[in-house]
């Protein structure tokens, strides 16, 4: 019996990405509208798991909320919530990716890109990395320039066609499509351009650095 | 040992060691079950947040979960109620189909059938749990779609065992003589005749 077990869990470990994707298919329709919230609390489908690395993060919201584009760049700025909403946006759809397995699939992301906010500050010579910082206090993600200038690498504004929520790290946080999801820094406050590409928060604590997804 | 030539009151049921795995694995169990459900639960998260730390604590935890359960077969007692518990009789069948086992007539041996295969899923769970665990924490390991399936496999067998555990823990709480067995090594003769008579019978041959 203790043997049946561990061959079922080999067994789940191999079929279980299949499983998991036919189930919430079927399920997705009623966690959406379950108003009780009960099916959040058994491991099905594939839902939305929230993550902090500090203590309760402090709500911002349009009044209070700012984001800083600075280091090394020739024209620092410092956004408001409705000078970001002003610029070009970008819409569209793509699964959230987490590095220990889970995801959520499609979903519908709207922002402004990193690409043209870096543009806007006009990056120095011996830029090389991109510090993304979070106003949380303590979280911050790397990237090399030229992973920030993706096209799938945005400041997020709007989620499901809503405005992002604080638990999904809004106002405003990062969604970079092609990475693992510790690349999306939730609680976005600053973009600071570097001459380095030092590890952020996960990256240190032995995630790769940059977090492409292999598939 | 016991005096066989009068009934003694009381008898022994766990040897020190067992005793000391027994509790080094409750709060082992304990740390990944409560961590656990701060990893899992969004709500929980976002209140306790630290999830380094959290996460650090639960997997930590985890490995270290079977150690006891290895380290106790270097005593004699645990490495005997492991056998006992492995044997599976045509009684055990009986028990578990039964709609009356609790009222005696099945006579139980030191552990009853519903014992034994609590611990078949908990040994087993354990293992699946450590696998699956070692895959989703050390992310190189295999490929993505085999770190959801270990996260897919890792979330159901913990909820599983979460229950396996209530339930543990709801029947010691209705039985504080089984409790007490658990704290200091030794039964009443009259619970032992009442929960576990073939048993009693044999390590007091002597009783009525």
């Amino acid at each position: 019996m203790v043997l049946g077990l561990l061959g079922l869990g080999a067994l789940g470990v191999v079929t279980g990405a299949t499983v998991q994707d036919g189930l919430s298919r079927f399920l997705a329709p009623i966690q959406m509208n379950d108003p009780t919230g009960l099916t959040s609390l058994v491991p099905l489908g594939n839902t939305w798991r929230y993550y902090s690395v500090t203590g309760a993060v402090e709500p911002r919201d349009a009044a209070t909320y700012t984001l800083k584009v600075d280091g090394l760049v020739d024209h620092p700025s410092t956004y408001r919530l409705s000078d970001l909403e002003a610029l070009p946006q970008l819409s569209f759809t793509d699964d959230f990716h987490c590095v220990t397995g889970w995801h959520v699939p499609d979903v519908p992301w709207t922002g402004v890109r990193v690409a043209d906010l870096l543009e806007r500050a006009a990056p120095t010579t011996d830029a090389v990395g991109v510090r993304f910082h979070s106003f949380d206090g303590t979280y911050s993600v790397n990237m090399t320039l030229d992973q920030a200038r993706a096209d799938d690498v945005v400041v997020a504004l709007r989620m499901y066609g809503e405005p992002v929520t604080h638990d999904h790290g809004g106002p405003v946080r990062i969604y970079s499509g092609s990475m693992y999801g510790y690349k999306s820094t939730k609680w976005l406050s600053g973009i600071e351009v570097t001459d380095n590409d030092d590890p952020g928060y996960w990256e240190s604590r032995g995630y790769p650095l940059d977090g492409i997804i292999d598939e | 040992m016991s005096d066989r030539s009068s009934s003694p009151s009381s008898v022994d049921r766990f040897a020190p060691a067992e005793r000391w795995v027994h509790r080094s694995v409750a709060m082992l169990m304990g740390t990944c079950l409560v961590t656990a459900v701060i990893l899992y639960n969004g709500s929980i998260m976002l209140a306790v947040g630290h999830r380094h730390l959290v996460e650090t604590v639960h997997v930590w935890s985890g490995l270290a979960l079977p150690v006891p359960m290895l380290l106790g077969a270097l005593s004699a007692a645990y490495r005997a109620d492991v056998r006992r518990l492995n044997r599976v009789t045509s009684a055990d069948w009986r028990w578990l189909r039964s709609r009356t086992r609790r009222d005696g007539t099945i006579r139980v041996g030191k552990f009853n059938a519903g014992q034994k295969v609590n611990a078949w899923l908990v040994a087993g769970s354990t293992g699946v749990l450590l696998g699956t665990g070692i895959l989703m924490y050390w992310t190189g390991l295999v490929r993505l779609a085999w770190r959801s399936g270990a996260t897919f496999v890792h979330d159901w067998t913990a909820l599983a065992v979460g229950l396996l555990v209530l339930g543990h823990l709801v029947y010691a709480v209705r039985d504080p003589e089984a409790r007490h067995g658990m704290r200091s090594g030794r039964v009443s003769l009259r619970w032992a005749r009442r929960e576990h008579a073939a048993w009693a019978d044999e390590v007091d041959p002597s009783g009525t």
